[in-house]
């Protein structure tokens, strides 16, 4: 349970972090409940492992030449777990780009994101996904749109939340204060949340803010802000609901901190020995959020790990056969270059298409 | 009908969408009490009140970027940049999401939004007060972008503009913001999005312009026609997409063309138009397309601002130019 008092304890300008289980998975806080029932945790706890092995076959597929750039979740799952926990149907999800195991409990299908990776806008649709954005590739200009978004939703007084995420690097953009200040000001029901992944690319935390952490850049503008340990699937879980609510009950924004580390490379062109060391990648090994999940499962006994073995190997099968839907969707159309750019179709945009299929057609014919 | 200028009647247009649809919000810097800086948003908050019209923080990229959120929600934001050089700030948010997000989703998300944008010179402002960037916006794919000359032009193309389920930039010759008074209708009607107009036809040359350049070229056409020579004026209205079928059937039957624009010469509108006109009536031509533009400089301030404005003089000079090429 988190609530206005836990709120008031973990004071993020004292630089207190929300915490609730150790690195072996015990639970430090007194008189803690999850508000989860043991089957949604063993759940939670699948979804994890899903989420790591979808992301260790798309590196893989990756590395065959099968798909172009990815970047990795690893390490960052109990976040996206934690989320896809908390959004709802009926709430807005607006990702940066790493966020995989929300985006499936959105209703993203994985072939659609291994289809956008392989280099294919369909797989942006995300057709089963009502109310989740395509992922933003300029950092932290999304967070501009969770708060229109939260702007029209509480204009037309719809029960429902926005969660926009951005990295670290991200809280250096303008658009992340604009955000977080517009959202203020127009009391606006956005859950911001800071993947705090130790680096932007190569460059760590240090050269990117003096401040003592992210969340307290939230305290300006008002907006409630909370430092989290983001591989501590239960403290997310707490932090994310507590915000959620308090987004719809007093339509306000939140500001998380979700203090995690990029296990991974940045994406599959990245390689982190040239910036980082061994030990500090050991150091936070020993934090790692999938581990944590089991650590406490374990010891209340709803979990042998004997299962996982089947378990992965199950999960393995069903990626397989998503990343060969998406291997085998449809051919990508000349018409799909123009046909999308307006609801209508400028002559312009017309002229433009029929020149490239004479082009073609004369080509077909011979000409030399 | 009723007399307007052009900032009575851009408030008159947006006070009717703003009755006739709930989604239609209308923001930006001082729009709210103060009505505009321009005073085209006057009366609208009291009219529709504070949740409808309203002031945003001053933040540009603020202000196009949740207008982009709410707009895929489906409402119809209408937002003000307080002039043109001060749009710059949001390029990123125009550039990469406003003309992308319905490609980028494969028409799950669309962008029925207006940026609205006082712009160009003549005004004796300050330096990033007389810019015309209209360039930047015509190059970017997924927009749409007008520019009315006339009051009547003003109303029709903006009701347009908000009814467009694509993102239109609509952008404002403050020069002539109150030089212009006409006859507008009360009820609503639309401009058509991407059709030019001819002012006035002639046999000898056509010249195509917009926004306030329009009354420079009418004052030289006056000088021109007791020279004797019948000019064909169009209003190109519509910067992107252009009006190809319009320019074709006028440069082919006058086989002389004069594009003047304030903005800078290179890689600008008028070069997109004599394009325009070489690919569709290249073999009707007598002579070669011309431009008569701002320099490739900043615009200067007021002092300077003499050398850099197109008079109708230069205009006349361009015009005999070519008549007698
Ligand atoms: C505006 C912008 N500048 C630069 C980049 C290139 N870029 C992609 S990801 C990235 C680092 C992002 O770091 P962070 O916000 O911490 O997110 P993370 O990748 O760690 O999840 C950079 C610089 C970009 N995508 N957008
Ligand atoms: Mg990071």
């Amino acid at each position: 349970m988190f609530d206005h008092k836990t709120l008031n304890k973990y004071k993020a300008i004292e630089n207190k972090m929300y915490q609730v289980l150790d690195n072996e998975g015990k639970v430090i806080l007194k008189d803690w409940k999850p508000d989860l029932s043991n089957a949604e945790i063993v759940q939670a706890y699948k979804d994890l492992l899903f989420e790591r092995t979808v992301d260790l076959m798309a590196v893989s597929y990756q590395r065959q030449g099968r798909m172009f750039t990815y970047p990795p979740n690893l390490g960052q799952e109990a976040i996206h777990i934690a989320a896809g926990k908390v959004i709802r149907m009926e709430d807005w999800l607006v990702p940066a780009f790493r966020e995989l195991g929300a985006w499936l409990a959105k209703g993203v299908s994985l072939w659609e994101i291994f289809l956008y990776f392989k280099g294919n806008e369909e797989g942006s649709k995300f057709i089963n996904a009502p109310r989740m954005l395509p992922i933003a590739v300029p950092i932290a200009s999304q967070l501009l749109h969770a708060t229109g978004i939260a702007y029209a939703m509480k204009y037309n007084k719809e029960n429902s939340a926005v969660f926009g995420f951005v990295g670290d690097g991200g809280t250096s953009e303008g658009d992340f204060h604009e955000a977080l200040n517009f959202a203020a000001v127009w009391n606006a029901p956005v859950v911001f949340v800071i993947q705090n992944n130790q680096f932007a690319i190569s460059v760590p935390l240090k050269m990117q803010t003096k401040s003592i952490n992210l969340a307290v850049k939230g305290l300006a503008y008002d907006v409630p802000s909370v430092l989290v340990d983001g591989n501590d699937f239960f403290a997310m879980h707490d932090v994310l609901s507590y915000a959620r609510k308090q987004a719809l009950e007093s339509g306000t924004p939140f500001l998380i901190e979700a203090r995690t580390y990029r296990q991974g490379a940045h994406t599959t062109s990245d390689d982190p020995t040239r910036y980082r060391s061994k030990e500090e990648e050991e150091e936070w090994a020993l934090k790692d959020p999938v581990q944590r999940l089991k650590g406490y499962l374990v010891r209340q006994g709803l979990w042998n790990p004997g299962q996982e073995d089947e378990l992965i190997a199950g999960f393995k099968k069903a990626i397989d056969a998503e990343f060969e839907k998406a291997e085998n969707f449809r051919e990508y159309e000349l018409d799909s270059v123009f046909d999308y750019m307006y609801h209508d179709l400028p002559d312009e945009l017309k002229k433009q298409k029929n020149e490239y299929q004479n082009y073609l057609k004369l080509a077909k014919g011979g000409v030399k | 009908m009723k007399v307007m200028n052009l900032v009575q009647a851009i408030n008159d247009a947006l006070d009717l969408k703003l009755r006739e649809d709930r989604g239609v919000l209308v923001y930006g810097e001082d729009v709210g009490v103060e009505g505009g800086v321009f005073r085209v948003t006057e009366g609208l908050q009291v009219k529709h009140g504070a949740e409808r019209v309203f002031d945003s923080p001053l933040a540009e990229s603020g202000i196009v970027g949740t207008a982009l959120g709410m707009a895929i929600t489906g409402m119809k934001p209408v937002v003000e940049m307080q002039f043109d050089g001060f749009v710059y700030p949001a390029m990123n948010q125009i550039l990469s999401h406003v003309g992308r997000f319905r490609n980028r989703t494969r028409g799950k998300y669309s962008v029925p939004m207006v940026i609205r944008i006082p712009y160009g010179g003549g005004i004796n402002a300050l330096e990033h007060h007389s810019e015309s960037p209209e360039a930047y916006f015509g190059h970017t794919p997924g927009l749409k972008v007008v520019i009315p000359s006339t009051p009547y032009d003003a109303k029709g193309l903006l009701i347009a503009a908000i009814e467009d389920p694509d993102p239109v930039i609509y952008l404002e010759p403050k020069r002539i913001y109150r030089a212009i008074k006409q006859e507008v209708p009360e009820e609503k009607f639309t401009i058509p999005i991407g059709k030019a107009k001819i002012l006035s036809p002639g046999e000898h040359i056509t010249v195509i312009a917009y926004g306030a350049m329009i009354r420079e070229v009418q004052r030289a056409m006056v000088m021109a026609r007791e020279k004797g020579i019948q000019v064909e004026l169009i209003d190109l209205r519509t910067i992107w997409p252009i009006d190809r079928d319009t320019i074709r059937q006028s440069v082919q039957k006058t086989g002389r063309a004069l594009i003047v624009t304030e903005a800078p010469k290179s890689y600008g509108p008028a070069a997109e138009l004599i394009s325009c006109i070489n690919e569709e009536a290249f073999l009707s031509l007598e002579a070669p397309p011309t431009r008569l533009t701002g320099f490739d400089t900043v615009i200067p301030l007021p002092l300077g601002e003499k050398y850099y404005v197109i008079t109708p003089d230069r205009i006349l000079a361009e015009i005999e130019k070519l008549v007698n090429y």
